[in-house]
C-alpha cells in the first residue's frame, strides 16, 4: 500500500501488503501471515532449483542497476573452497529513495527470509545487513526481528532444523552515501574508509574479506519469498509493458505532490498515473514542471516527457532516463531548477570519496559554477563549461558517483536552459546559497 | 538499540571514562566474534565510544586502536571518512535535518531556520550558548516523503514543519 496512505486500487501490493500493520513486525505475526513458509520450502529444494526459480521470475536488482538477480547468484563458485558472503544493501541514501526503510520497518522478517533464501542459494554462511547509520528506527526493528529469528531457530548453525548454517549480522553505517556502492560497502564492513574498489576482480570472485560475495538490495531480497512461494512464472506474469521488466516495484514518490509515499505497482505502470493519481497530483494552483524518476542520479524529465513515460527499465531508457532506485522526485512550477540542481551537485560534491580527480574536482567545480550563476555573476560560457565538465566526469572514474552528478546538470541545462539564462542575463541573485 | 549522539555530550577531554572496561570489553568481544577479522569491528567499536562519550575523542580513538590492534592513525583515517562520528563535543541534543533537493523543494530550509530560532543556536553547526543544542544540516536521510525528516539524538521525527519545531524543542528541553 502507498504508506502512509491506504492501498490505491491501481496498486499491486506484494511487498507492501503489510505496510502500516505493526503486528506483521513480530515473528509470530509474520508466521500468521504465512511467513517463513518460503524459507522452509527453499531449504527443501536444491540450491540450483532455488536460483533457477529466481531466474525464471525475471527479478532484476532494485538497488539501481537492474542486474538480473538469479544470474548474479550463478556467478558464485559452485565449489565452496573458502567462505562465501551475502551482503544486504540497506544503505538507502540516494536522494528521493525511501522504500527500503518502509520494507525494513514494517516487514523486517521479509528481509531476513529473503536474505536467508539467498544465503542458502549461494552457500553463504554469514550475511551482513549493512544499514545506514541514520536509520535508527529501522536498525532497532531489524535487530529485534533478527534476535527473534535466532531464538526461534530460523537462523544459526542449524537453520530451521535443516542442517544448514545461516548467520546474519547487522552492520551499522556511519554516514556516507558512497557506502551504498557495493565495493565501498564491503570496505566499510571490513573496517576501512568507504572507497569503491577498482573492478575486476568482481565481488563473486573476490569480494568481502577477499572471498566470493553477492550483494543485493533490500527490495530485491524481499521479493524472493513471494517468488519461491508462488513460483517464478507467477512473478514474471506481473508485467504491463516490456517482458524484460517483471514483477512489482516500490516507487517512493516525494517532492511537491499532495500525497508523498511509497507505492507498489506492476512494472510498466505509467508515471503519469503514479504522480497524478496515486500520489494525488499537484497542490492547488500548481502545474507539474519536472520529474526525476529514479533517484537523483538519473536525468531529469520535463513534464511532457514524464507524462509519456512507462515505469520499467526499458520505458525509462526510451525517454532518455533510468528507472534507478525508483525514487520519484516531483517538482512543480514553484521550483527553481537552477537552485535545486546546484543543491544536487552540492550533494555529490559532499559525498565524493575523493579518490578520482575527475569526481573530486568535477563535483566541487560544478557546484561552484552553479553557485556563481545563482549569485548573479554567471556568464553564458559557464553553461558550456558545465556541459564540458560533465562530459569529462562521465565514464572516467572508479564508480559512477561522478556520472551521477553530471546527469542532472546536463539534462537540467538542456531542458531548462531558459532558467539558467535568466539568472545570467539579469544578474539577479538568490539569497543564501 | 540506542546508539549515537547526544546525551551527556559536552564532556571535556580530561574526564573520559574508559569505554572498554570489563563490560565494554565483553560487548566488543561479542561483536568481533561475528567477523573473520578484528578490524571489521572498527565501525561498531567507534559507535560504542560515541555512545559512551557523546563524541569520538583522540583518547577514544587510541582505546579503539589498542583494542583492535590497529594504529591510531588508521583509526583516525576511518573516523574522518564518516560524517556521523563527532570529532568534537556537541550539544546535549544533536539535531540533523535534511535539506537535500526533495526536502528542499518542500521548504526544509525554513525548518532549519525554525530550529535555530527555537534552540538559540546562532548558526548551523554551532552549539547554542547554553551548550544544549547543536543543529546541523545533513544530506538525504532516506525519508524524503516525510519532508522534513529530523534525526534528533536517536529519534527519527517525520514531517517536521516550521510550525511544529517549537513544540519539538520544548519536549527535549
Ligand atoms: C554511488 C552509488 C551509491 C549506491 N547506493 C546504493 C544504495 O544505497 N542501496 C542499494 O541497494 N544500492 C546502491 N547502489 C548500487 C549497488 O552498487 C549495487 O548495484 C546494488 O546494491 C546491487 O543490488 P541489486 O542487484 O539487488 O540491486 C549504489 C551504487 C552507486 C554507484
Ligand atoms: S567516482 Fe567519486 S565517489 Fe566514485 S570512487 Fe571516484 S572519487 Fe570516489
Ligand atoms: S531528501 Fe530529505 S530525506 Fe531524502
Amino acid at each position: 500500500m502507498g504508506y502512509p496512505h491506504p492501498t490505491h486500487p491501481k496498486e499491486t501490493p506484494v511487498l507492501s501488503r503489510h505496510f502500516g500493520d505493526s503486528d506483521a513486525r513480530s515473528f509470530d505475526g509474520w508466521k500468521r501471515r504465512g511467513g517463513y513458509a518460503s524459507l522452509e520450502k527453499a531449504l527443501g529444494m536444491s540450491r540450483e532449483q532455488v536460483t533457477e526459480e529466481v531466474k525464471t521470475s525475471g527479478l532484476r536488482g532494485r538497488g539501481g542497476a537492474g542486474f538480473p538477480c538469479g544470474l548474479k547468484w550463478t556467478f558464485m563458485p559452485k565449489q565452496r573452497t573458502q567462505p562465501h558472503y551475502l551482503c544486504v544493501n540497506a544503505d538507502e541514501s540516494e536522494p528521493g529513495t525511501f522504500k527500503d526503510r518502509e520494507i525494513m520497518r514494517w516487514t523486517p522478517h521479509a528481509v531476513i527470509e529473503g536474505a536467508a533464501i539467498a544465503a542458502y542459494a549461494i552457500q553463504a554462511e554469514q550475511t551482513y545487513v549493512y544499514i545506514r547509520g541514520e536509520f535508527t528506527e529501522a536498525i532497532a526493528i531489524m535487530q529485534q526481528a533478527l534476535d527473534e529469528a535466532y531464538i526461534k531457530g530460523v537462523l544459526g548453525i542449524n537453520a530451521m532444523g535443516k542442517g544448514v548454517r545461516i548467520d546474519m549480522t547487522i552492520h551499522r553505517g556511519a554516514g556516507a552515501y558512497i557506502c551504498g556502492e557495493e565495493t565501498a560497502l564491503m570496505n566499510s564492513i571490513e573496517g576501512k574508509r568507504g572507497n569503491p574498489r577498482i573492478r575486476p576482480p568482481f565481488p563473486a570472485a573476490s569480494g568481502l574479506f577477499g572471498c566470493p560475495t553477492t550483494i543485493n538490495n533490500v527490495e530485491t531480497l524481499a521479493a524472493v519469498p513471494p517468488i519461491i512461494e508462488q513460483g517464478g512464472a507467477w512473478y514474471r506474469a506481473i508485467c504491463l509493458s516490456n517482458p524484460n521488466s517483471t514483477g512489482t516495484k516500490l516507487f517512493s514518490v516525494c517532492g511537491t505532490v499532495r500525497s508523498p509515499g511509497t507505492y507498489e505497482v506492476a512494472m510498466g505502470f505509467p508515471l503519469k498515473d503514479l504522480v497524478h493519481d496515486l500520489a494525488g497530483g499537484m497542490r492547488p494552483g500548481r502545474r507539474l514542471k519536472a520529474v526525476i524518476p529514479g533517484g537523483s542520479s538519473v536525468p531529469i524529465l520535463t513534464a511532457d516527457e514524464a507524462e509519456a513515460t512507462l515505469l520499467d527499465y526499458e520505458g525509462c531508457v526510451a525517454r532518455g532516463t533510468m528507472l534507478g532506485s525508483g525514487g520519484v522526485i516531483v517538482m512543480d512550477d514553484s521550483v527553481d531548477m537552477v537552485y535545486q540542481i546546484m543543491r544536487l551537485a552540492r550533494f555529490y560534491a559532499h559525498e565524493s570519496c575523493a579518490q578520482c580527480t575527475q569526481c573530486r574536482e568535477g563535483t566541487a567545480w560544478t557546484t561552484k559554477i552553479l553557485q556563481r550563476i545563482l549569485h548573479g555573476q554567471g556568464k553564458l560560457e559557464d553553461l558550456d563549461l558545465l556541459l564540458d565538465l560533465s562530459e569529462q566526469m562521465t565514464g572516467t572514474t572508479i564508480c559512477v558517483l561522478s556520472d551521477s552528478c553530471a546527469a542532472p546538470v546536463v539534462s537540467g541545462i538542456r531542458k531548462f536552459r531558459d532558467e539558467f539564462e535568466a539568472y545570467i542575463d539579469s544578474g539577479r541573485a538568490v539569497a543564501q546559497v | 538499540m540506542s546508539q549515537t549522539t547526544g546525551a551527556g555530550a559536552v564532556a571535556g577531554a580530561e574526564s573520559l571514562p574508559p569505554v572498554f572496561d570489563e563490560a565494554g570489553r565483553r560487548e566488543l568481544d561479542a561483536v568481533v566474534a561475528r567477523y573473520p577479522t578484528k578490524a571489521a569491528a572498527l565501525l561498531p567499536a567507534l559507535w560504542m565510544v560515541q555512545r559512551k562519550h557523546g563524541w569520538v575523542s583522540p583518547q577514544g580513538m587510541a582505546e579503539v586502536a589498542e583494542a583492535l590492534a590497529l594504529t591510531p592513525a588508521y583509526v583516525k583515517g576511518v573516523v574522518t571518512f564518516y560524517s556521523m562520528y563527532h570529532q568534537h563535543p556537541v550539544g546535549t541534543h544533536f539535531v540533523q535535518l535534511c535539506t537535500t533537493t526533495p526536502c528542499n523543494v518542500c521548504g526544509a530550509e525554513k525548518v532549519a531556520e525554525a530550529f535555530l530560532r527555537a534552540t538559540g543556536a546562532k548558526r548551523l553547526g554551532e552549539t547554542s550558548p547554553d551548550g544544549a543544542w547543536t543543529v546541523v544540516e545533513v544530506e538525504c536521510l532516506g525519508a524524503c516523503g516525510f519532508a522534513t525528516p529530523v534525526l534528533l539524538d536517536d529519534d527519527f521525527i517525520e514531517s517536521v514543519t516550521p510550525e511544529s519545531v517549537p513544540a519539538i524543542v520544548a519536549r527535549y528541553r
